[in-house]
């Protein structure tokens, strides 16, 4: 080697003014050895799947960087976003919500089961699906059968549902909002809205 | 030691053997070209940088400003900077992204005393490699730029790698590739001098008689470049440097360092310096740089 | 969007108005900086603040927020009155030859026909005056003082630029320069694009807002030009799907309407759609309203929908009134609403005035929420301090919190503001139980018509006869979804005039709305959708990224509606004989025997340039409207009304102060907040690092933006003894809130009619849930008044007060 290896003592002697004591945990190293390698690339071996950045509507093409390559034993997680360099509109780039998302997906705020929070009580209940599902689905027939209007003060057949309402997202597919139109309309629901007003 | 490399190296930290050099001047320096004129602030550069650096800082509060965080921090390597100015009634909004230049003469790297902790590889990138760094704090001193940043967490100095783990495997770095208004762009360095020079020329157009290129001669040029509207006057974005240059406090530690090696500094005659550069250049006062600038005038003359 | 975000590097005058932009839409406003390149564009931004978007413009001209249509109103009298409009296109394209009826009149700040105890219009006569064929008549002149363009003259003439001045605030030599740089663009090779976003929506003049500046771009020539139009920015990634699957009180999906309880059968419901042409020789594309109504009913009833029973045209719901989110919180704190579901959307942050809604959703005796994340509105009973300040014990509401996927968990396509529809994959499975919108609906349609044919009830038929074919009933898979929404035939059709043609083969998926029939022979979700999944596959995943045009066109990549056509109303790029009106833009031309170029074109391909058929082919007449006969509630032309709170009186006509039409209700006309009291204009908008109330959940953009700010002008700091940092409370007649003061050179006082106003930004993001510091949504603020045609609130001028506080305690 050309130069005279640090030593240890000397070591100490450069810690001594405002060094943590976790860089002196770091003595191990073995300064003859200093490798210098760029981190790894984190993406080598991930999986790619093309997706659409879910906030605003320029619906910039994402590429999402998957762990694993979607073998049976290995669920998939997302790992990485970024942008997808073909989008005619994004061309790779993003903005900084765009550029975020990984930390929506991985949100400590996501929701993972369903909760019911009694009348008058003071904190969620974790229940199971098909115990929401079914006290929902008699709450609204309750109401709907109720409060339907099959036909107005002149006689004429309305049937419509106007004392329960229903709000649709605005950044769920094309294929959810037919479903929910279907759906919520069937029932005679009129107060029904979304983002667009807003 | 090439085994693990995944660039050629040019420079090492207070190593004196020197680099492979048969490809030298064959492989292409690369560089980040930032211009201001077409940068709306928006941040995306520093999500990508958090994202892709697997860095997330807390969430602080706002202090009046809508930069954020106030400054740059071990795991903020990249820092819009926002600075409102208005003249003769005109409001002006300057929003410089902040973070490691990657000198030619990087002041960082002469200034570490331990081996290997920076390197310079041969496309221009400096990076840090964190393993080898002892958070002395020298870097920082070093710096004209005043760049890295020691963690509280481990003590080690962090700074912008350029994404060297990108860049090596022929990817541009995160925020160049997230940018949204092509204010920040990445190439070859001539590539990128040349587009410099279109931008130069398209704002001059639009009455920014002041606009041009920065790229710091006192250290060699940099591997990031800014465009300015008002490049007459860097210091008005947030105090970029006009004439960066390494402290002499660094040519002094190296002139003293080069000869006797680094198993003798261990000398008391250097421990006050030390404790000052590793509180970091804020609390470097005038009087202080003047003293080691006799100091070493001294030396020189014995 | 008329055009695209792509089609922005086209242009040659950007003009970001009722918007940000470069703050809201980074990506697609790298487009603007592509047209700066290419072909030195020049941008303007119109904007309260020196917002992100002007830091890189060529000029910022400051308006005081809600006078929009002043502004534009100016400029309509500047491009007449200096003859700066494009001649031929207005005469040829627009309705400004057609003659009106004799009753129209305006007057003192009220049109003709105005019913005071309604607020509302009788619209009779806001009407073409017609010819014995019923056809419009029409002065080719331009000089007939009851033609629309004399009409339209003489009520902007009133818009001087001193008068817009003194109402907008906007300092005269930059309105003059910013007038003079649009005039320019009436040359038929000079085109100005209009970028516009919710800065224009959420006022009470909201849509006249918008089609102010449709006139601007009409009179200049500028609307089916590749590099103009007038475009919506929107907002969520897919508020423009679900507005063409009509998921709003009144529609059906493509923009077809609910009927109304006067039109108590299918046969009155379709005089009044289906428009007849009011020119001779002219297409009116709805007449062709009943083959796409008839067809959406068989894809929702399938079987039970038959020509006998006007295809179950009693199935649908009839309306007495819009219900829009206005109407049902104000009947929800009535005590007339018992459930409510919320899928995806947190009305307590984004509806008007906080107070009232949580107010309504305690009246409530069940609420359930569908979100992948935890939200306000799920959690509106829970005390959060003074961010949430209520008694959990006394809100006897039931609620319950589903769990749904995220974008990254699931395939579908989105449709972004320039009508493409891309189809998105699925990377990973959703976290712990939670399970996709589709599953959670379709196990409660599953579940209500188990019930209803178990118990009966009341008039199941619709619920009972609901179509669903899908494979696995309970998880419908969005291919299946997707390709009941294109449409397929139900039986074989063969030609009339052709026996062994089969024009149409049983369970086929359809290749375009042109094939929809009216006898029940096919079904179609959204007919406008018809054609993004063929027999061909699915068009909305097509990546093939070449652009022959040169000009963003992408035919290729995913599928645009309609008919994957890209620029709307592109016949109008073209003069009336078919030529591209600037070449240098072509996107489509007559070529001697059809329309052809790079866009599929908007127009019947065989029409013959000499057959004169007007290219505004969605209206009978052919031609863009610049006066709205009887369609808008509030007024053929747009007029300026002040925000229902205003920092003065309306200086047109003191009298009719605001929009007289505008939705509001009586018990919030008494929560209108006066200048005496609240002496600043608030507005509300958008910060680049976070979306809505929504990614203050990720980590990384609550660290770029992490608690609430305020902005006000330095002066406005001075005479309040506020300095940046300070924390300070904004209060209106409605509620307060406290934040972190940001002092900025870019909000300056305005001088409007001799006084100054102050303008306090507040930016709207923040709450109690989420990674973000504790804040207050903004709504605590803003009235609970909408616009009179999309009832969209005002929350973007209103009424404040300021002062410095103290930091709450934590």
């Amino acid at each position: 080697m050309g130069f005279m290896p640090i030593s240890r003592r000397d070591f100490f002697r450069l810690g001594g003014a405002g060094v943590s004591l976790s860089t002196l945990s770091a003595l191990g190293f073995a300064p003859e050895a200093a490798l210098a390698e760029v981190r790894a690339f984190k993406l080598e071996r991930t999986t790619e799947t093309r997706n659409t950045c879910p906030y605003c509507s320029v619906a910039c093409g994402v590429i999402l960087y998957g762990l694993g390559d979607k073998a049976k034993n290995a669920p998939s997680s997302i790992i990485h976003i970024e942008g997808d360099p073909d989008h005619p509109v994004s061309r790779g780039t993003l903005c900084p919500k765009g550029a975020g998302l990984i930390d929506f997906i991985h949100a400590p705020t996501r929701l993972l089961y369903p909760e019911y929070r009694a009348p008058g009580a003071k904190e969620w209940k974790r229940v199971s699906w098909d115990w929401a599902l079914d006290r929902v689905a008699r709450l609204l027939k309750e109401d709907r059968d109720k409060n339907f209007i099959a036909k107005n003060r002149d006689g004429t057949t309305v049937n419509r549902w106007v004392s329960t309402g229903f709000l649709a997202a605005s950044a769920s597919s094309n294929e959810t909002g037919w479903i929910t139109y279907k759906v919520m309309r069937s029932l005679g629901i009129l107060a029904f809205d979304n983002q667009a007003r807003v | 030691m090439a085994s693990l490399q995944s660039l050629d190296i040019k420079r090492r930290s207070a190593t004196t053997l020197p680099a492979p050099d048969v490809r030298v001047g064959h492989e292409e320096e690369v560089a980040k070209l930032i211009d201001v004129g077409r940068c709306i602030g928006c941040k995306a550069c520093q999500a990508a940088c958090l994202e892709w650096n697997d860095l997330r800082g807390e969430v602080g509060t706002n202090t009046g400003s809508i930069q954020n965080p106030p400054d740059l921090t071990a795991n903020t390597w990249t820092l819009m900077r926002f600075t409102e100015i208005e003249e003769d009634g005109k409001v002006e909004w300057l929003i410089r992204k902040d973070g490691c230049m990657h000198c030619a003469d990087p002041g960082c790297l002469e200034a570490c005393p331990a081996p290997g902790a920076i390197v310079q590889y041969a496309n221009g990138v400096v990076d840090f490699i964190s393993e080898n760094c002892i958070g002395c704090g020298y870097c920082i001193k070093g710096c004209p730029f005043n760049i890295p940043r020691l963690s509280r967490t481990d003590g080690r100095a962090y700074k912008c790698s350029l994404c060297s783990d990108r860049v090596a495997v022929g990817l541009e770095p995160a925020c160049a590739k997230a940018c949204p208004t092509q204010a920040i762009s990445f190439g070859s360095k001539p590539d990128m001098l040349e587009l410099a020079s279109l931008r130069v020329e398209g704002l001059k157009e639009r009455g920014y008689k002041k606009a041009g290129l920065y790229d710091a001669p006192g250290v060699g040029g940099t591997h990031v470049l800014y465009v300015l509207q008002r490049a007459d006057r860097p210091e008005l974005y947030q105090g970029l440097p006009k004439d960066p240059k390494i402290s002499p406090l660094v040519s002094f530690w190296k002139g003293l360092a080069k000869p006797v090696g680094l198993g003798v500094i261990g000398l008391g005659v250097l421990a006050g310096f030390f404790h000052y550069v590793t509180v970091g250049p804020d609390t470097v006062e005038e009087e202080d740089e003047r003293a080691a600038e006799r100091d070493m005038a001294e030396r020189r003359g014995r | 969007m008329t055009n695209s975000w792509t089609d922005i590097a086209n242009s040659d005058l950007v003009v970001v108005m009722g918007g940000q932009a470069g703050d809201a839409h980074p990506v697609g406003f790298k487009w603007v900086l592509e047209a700066r390149s290419r072909r030195k564009a020049r941008l303007i931004v119109v904007d309260p603040r020196f917002n992100r978007t002007a830091a890189v413009a060529d000029l910022h001209v400051p308006i005081r927020p809600g006078t929009d249509i002043a502004w534009l109103g100016g400029l309509i009298n500047h491009l007449v009155s200096h003859d700066k409009i494009q001649h031929e296109y207005v005469t040829a394209y627009t309705s400004a030859p057609y003659l009106i009826k004799q009753g129209y009149g305006f007057k003192d700040g009220l049109f003709t026909g105005y019913i005071e105890g309604k607020r509302a219009y009788d619209m009779a006569n806001w009407d073409y005056e017609l010819d014995a064929q019923g056809h419009v008549k029409a002065d080719p002149t331009l000089q007939h003082p009851r033609c629309v363009f004399q009409l339209m003259k003489a009520h902007y003439a009133r818009y001087t630029p001193e008068m817009v001045e003194r109402i907008t605030g906007s300092p005269r030599d930059k309105l003059m320069t910013a007038w003079s740089w649009i005039a320019e663009t009436a040359r038929p090779d000079k085109v100005m694009t209009a970028l516009y976003a919710v800065g224009w929506t959420q006022h009470t003049v909201g849509t006249q807002n918008i089609r102010t500046m449709a006139m601007v771009q009409l009179l200049l020539g500028n609307v089916g030009m590749a590099g103009g139009g007038v475009n919506a920015l929107r907002g969520h990634s897919n508020i423009q799907g679900l507005t063409d699957l009509g998921l709003l009180s009144n529609l059906i999906p493509g923009y077809l309407t609910l009927p109304s309880e006067h039109e108590p059968d299918f046969a009155t419901y379709m005089k009044s759609r289906g428009f007849k042409p009011l020119r001779p020789g002219q297409l009116s594309y709805w007449q062709n309203y009943k083959k796409f109504f008839v067809s959406f009913q068989k894809a929702m009833w399938g079987k039970a929908a038959t020509a006998a029973n006007d295809f179950a045209y009693d199935h649908l719901p009839k309306l007495d009134v819009v219900y829009d989110l206005l109407r049902i919180f104000n009947m929800m704190h009535k005590g007339e609403v018992n459930g409510y579901i919320c899928q995806g959307f947190n009305p307590l942050q984004a509806a008007p005035n906080k107070a009232k809604i949580s107010t309504a959703l305690a009246k409530l005796k069940f609420l359930v929420v569908m979100d992948p994340l935890t939200t306000e509105t799920a959690s509106f009973w829970e005390n959060h301090g003074e961010y949430n300040a209520v008694d959990p014990a006394k809100i006897k509401t039931e609620v319950f919190r589903l769990p749904t996927n995220c974008f990254a968990e699931e395939e579908g396509a989105l449709v972004n503001s320039g009508r493409w529809l891309q189809w998105h994959w699925k990377g990973a499975e959703p976290p712990g139980e939670a399970k996709t919108d589709i599953a959670i609906m379709a196990a409660l349609h599953l579940r209500l018509r188990e019930l209803y044919k178990k118990e009966g009830g009341a008039f199941p038929d619709p619920i009972v006869d609901l179509n669903w074919p899908y494979i696995h009933p309970e998880s419908p898979s969005p291919e299946e979804l997707a390709k009941e929404i294109n449409g397929s035939a139900l039986e074989d059709v063969v030609d009339p005039k052709n026996p062994n043609k089969k024009l149409l083969t049983k369970g086929r998926q359809l290749n375009l709305f042109l094939e929809l029939r009216d006898d029940g022979k096919t079904a179609c979700g959204c007919w406008i959708y018809s054609g993004s999944f063929t027999e061909k596959g699915n068009m909305m995943a097509q990546r093939e990224v070449s652009d022959p045009s040169g000009l963003g066109v992408f035919p290729q990549w995913a599928w645009s509606w309609p008919a994957n056509r890209r620029i709307l109303y592109n016949r109008a790029s073209c003069d009336p004989d078919g030529r591209p009106w600037d070449p240098k833009r072509m996107l489509i031309e007559w070529n001697g025997t059809k329309w052809a170029g790079f866009d599929v074109p908007d127009f019947p391909p065989l029409s013959k340039p000499s057959a004169g058929m007007g290219p505004f082919i969605m209206l009978p007449e052919g031609t863009a409207r610049l006066f709205a006969r009887g369609f808008l509630k509030d007024g053929p032309f747009p007029e300026h009304y002040e925000p229902f709170e205003a920092p003065i009186a309306n200086l047109l006509h003191p009298k009719v102060n605001s929009n007289p039409a505008a939705r509001v209700f009586k018990s919030d006309l008494a929560v209108f907040g006066k200048p005496s009291e609240f002496p600043y204009v608030g507005t509300t908008y958008r910060v680049t690092e976070l979306f809505h109330f929504w990614a203050k959940h990720a980590l990384i953009n609550a660290i770029l933006q992490p608690q609430q700010f305020v902005e006000l002008s330095e002066d406005l700091a001075k005479k309040k003894g506020i300095m940046a940092g300070d924390w300070v409370k904004v209060r209106s007649n409605r509620g307060q809130l406290r934040a972190v003061a940001v002092v900025t050179k870019r909000l300056k006082p305005l001088k409007v009619d001799g006084k100054t106003i102050e303008v306090v930004g507040l930016p709207f993001h923040w709450g109690f849930t989420g990674l973000t510091k504790k804040g207050y949504p903004s709504n605590v603020l803003t009235p609970f008044v909408g616009d009179a045609n999309a009832e969209t609130p005002e929350f973007k001028a209103f009424l404040v007060d300021i002062e410095k506080t103290t930091a709450p305690a934590v």
